[in-house]
């Protein structure tokens, strides 16, 4: 059912349910997508911006320029609008990541609590191909899922005051990449050399809600060849989006 | 009406001390939030605003946001116009000299002259804007968010030795806000909220609680959020209930974790989160709650949507009234050396007193 949750004065969020599912995320995706457009054709005055999450947008608005009830008027054809009238391309990304020797400090914890090998939590890991259903907590941190149900695992007990950047890590179903060094209690996997947070990139996230990511296991030999190569400016972290498709569904 | 002074084009400043904490601020970096980028900017628009306005920038011109007393700049290149915004006491560094200033006022700075904030009165916050200050934009602002190394000096909050570029100051007298307000506002008066978005994750008796009590200012309090502590918890409705999937937040969020105590979220807050948000502050009201300072307190009062929208725009109505305020100060800030040098006038060491030194 969908609700429209008051923010106070400057936001709201119109909620489209209460769980982690691509299909929640996929209507999110499509009214996030319809507002943009109308945005970029001027025709809601006053909306500052939309944050896409796992079953909700959230739209802020500047209160001196616009009100509540105006913008919601504007928006509401947009909500539960054709499914097929915003389709917008889905990017595939094959990023690689390095689950050997001391890049994945949590592996060997991992497989013992889901009582297989390290081998079997890389199989498992690299065996699907993750929906990014949002960003937040750090710029650029994607939250992506679902997990294998053997890696679905709650937070680690002891947080980490520090988790390197690049850190691939996987917690409550999900799994995602550290952009920045933080604190954190996510259980680390691998280490991803690519960098998902540039300032000097106009759009400075590498990934977007709805993109798609797979990992795909390099050796640590590879891992530092592509960080310097990548940290070097010689490669475009573009290079690694498979395909991009219309809407695949 | 303002001429440059003819006196070059780069002025410098030399942050001496931060003080507490200080770090420049615009209004914001928006755009971002679906990247996890929060909007930062300064935490009292209205206060960066008049700050400017004294300076002779423009509203949105990037601002020193000083928390507390101590911070020290020193000007080493050309003269600098500076204003400091909001209730403190300032000192000057001026010819061998110290003598204390004022704020709500702009001061021509030569170099060797220097300027600190002694200290803040009844607030956390002032505004130190610096004429023509010139600070690179990333991601379309200038508003430092040293989590993710974005804007202000190096992506970080201001260090000792710093160095701040600024064109040089124009000729023109010195302006100041007369009668300024009690800033910013009675600390009595409720921060006023509208409740929701997760209101229904608690108990019946927690939204009463939350207007019915005080609540202390936790030591932990910043530009990301401030911790408040009250009597009487916030309880969820179920443990279940403590947490959500995760949502989108807004600088005004008032988060309640398993502690059962709430947490207001400021402009460098992360823009999602997984604790159920009970209501959010107003617009009109976020700037009066950040700057209270760690041990005071404050109550909340329920307000609906429409409301405070139009609190809202009141509140700016009113801050456009006071700028509106802004005089010269007559017969100070003439810079006598280029006026003599131009042999206009004389007698121009009488006018400067008729402006009582302040």
């Amino acid at each position: 059912m969908t609700r429209i949750l008051d923010c106070g004065d400057a936001a709201f969020t119109i909620e489209f349910g209460n769980a982690i599912d691509p299909a929640l995320q996929e209507r999110v995706r499509r009214l996030d997508a319809a507002l943009t457009a109308a945005c970029e054709h001027g025709s809601v005055p006053g909306l500052l911006e939309t944050v896409p999450t796992f079953r909700s947008l959230t739209v802020l608005y500047d209160p001196l320029l616009t009100r509540r009830e105006t913008l919601l008027a504007a928006i509401a054809p947009h909500i539960d609008a054709d499914i097929g009238s915003t389709s917008a391309a889905v990017r595939h990304w094959r990023l690689p990541a390095c689950y050997e020797g001391d890049s994945g400090p949590d592996l060997d914890e991992v497989a013992r609590m889901a009582g297989t090998t390290r081998d079997t939590i890389v199989a498992l890991h690299t065996g699907t191909e993750y929906v990014v259903y949002m960003l937040g907590f750090l710029p650029g941190f994607p939250f992506m899922g679902d997990v294998a149900p053997a890696l679905a695992l709650p937070r680690r007990a002891e947080p980490r005051i520090r988790v390197p950047a690049g850190s691939v890590a996987i917690a409550t179903g999900l799994t995602a990449i550290y952009p920045w060094e933080s604190p954190g209690g996510w259980h680390l996997l691998a280490r991803c050399p690519v960098p998902l947070f540039d300032a000097r990139r106009a759009s400075p996230a590498l990934l977007q809600a709805g993109d798609r990511v797979r990992f795909v296991a390099v050796s640590q030999a590879e891992h530092r060849r592509l960080d310097a190569a990548l940290a070097g400016g010689e490669l475009d972290p573009h290079t690694f989006l498979a395909h991009a498709v219309g809407a695949d569904r | 009406m303002s001429a440059p002074l003819n006196l070059g084009i780069d002025a410098t400043l030399e942050v001496r001390s931060p003080g507490a904490y200080a770090s420049l601020q615009d209004f914001g970096r928006f755009g971002l939030r679906r990247f996890g980028v929060p909007w930062s900017g300064t935490l009292d628009p209205a206060l960066m605003r008049i700050a400017n306005r004294l300076a002779g920038n423009e509203d949105g011109a990037p601002v020193i946001e000083a928390f507390d007393g101590g911070l020290h700049l020193a000007i080493t290149g050309r003269p600098v116009r500076i204003a400091v915004a909001g209730p403190a006491e300032l000192e000057l560094f001026a010819g061998g000299e110290r003598r204390p200033a004022a704020s709500w006022r702009s001061y021509l700075l030569r170099p060797g002259d220097g300027i600190r904030i002694v200290r803040t009165n009844g607030t956390r916050l002032v505004t130190v804007a610096i004429a023509g200050i010139d600070v690179p934009t990333t991601l379309g602002s200038r508003s430092t968010y040293a989590r993710a190394g974005l804007g202000g000096v190096a992506g970080r909050a201001l260090a000792a030795g710093d160095r701040l570029s600024a064109h040089a100051a124009r000729s023109g007298p010195e302006l100041r806000l007369p009668d300024p307000p009690r800033w910013p506002g009675d600390p009595d008066d409720p921060i006023r909220v509208v409740p929701g978005p997760q209101a229904d994750h608690f108990e019946d008796a927690a939204l009463g609680r939350l207007f019915g009590q005080s609540y202390t200012v936790g030591t932990a309090a910043d530009r990301m959020g401030v911790r408040l502590e009250g009597a009487e918890p916030l309880r969820h409705r179920t443990g279940k209930a403590a947490e959500i999937v995760s949502d989108a937040t807004v600088p005004g969020s008032i988060q309640v974790p398993g502690t059962n105590q709430p947490i207001v979220l400021l402009a460098d807050a992360q823009t999602a989160g997984g604790y159920p948000k009970i209501a959010t502050v107003i617009t009109a009201d976020l700037a009066r709650l950040a700057a209270r300072r760690p041990g005071e307190t404050l109550r909340f009062a329920a307000i609906e949507v429409a409301q405070a929208e139009a609190l809202a725009r009141a509140r700016a109505a009113e801050i456009a009234r006071l700028c509106e305020r802004i005089r010269p100060i007559i017969g100070e800030g003439v810079d006598l050396e280029a006026l003599y040098a131009c042999n206009l006038i004389d007698g121009v060491v009488n006018a400067r007193q008729a402006e009582p030194p302040t």
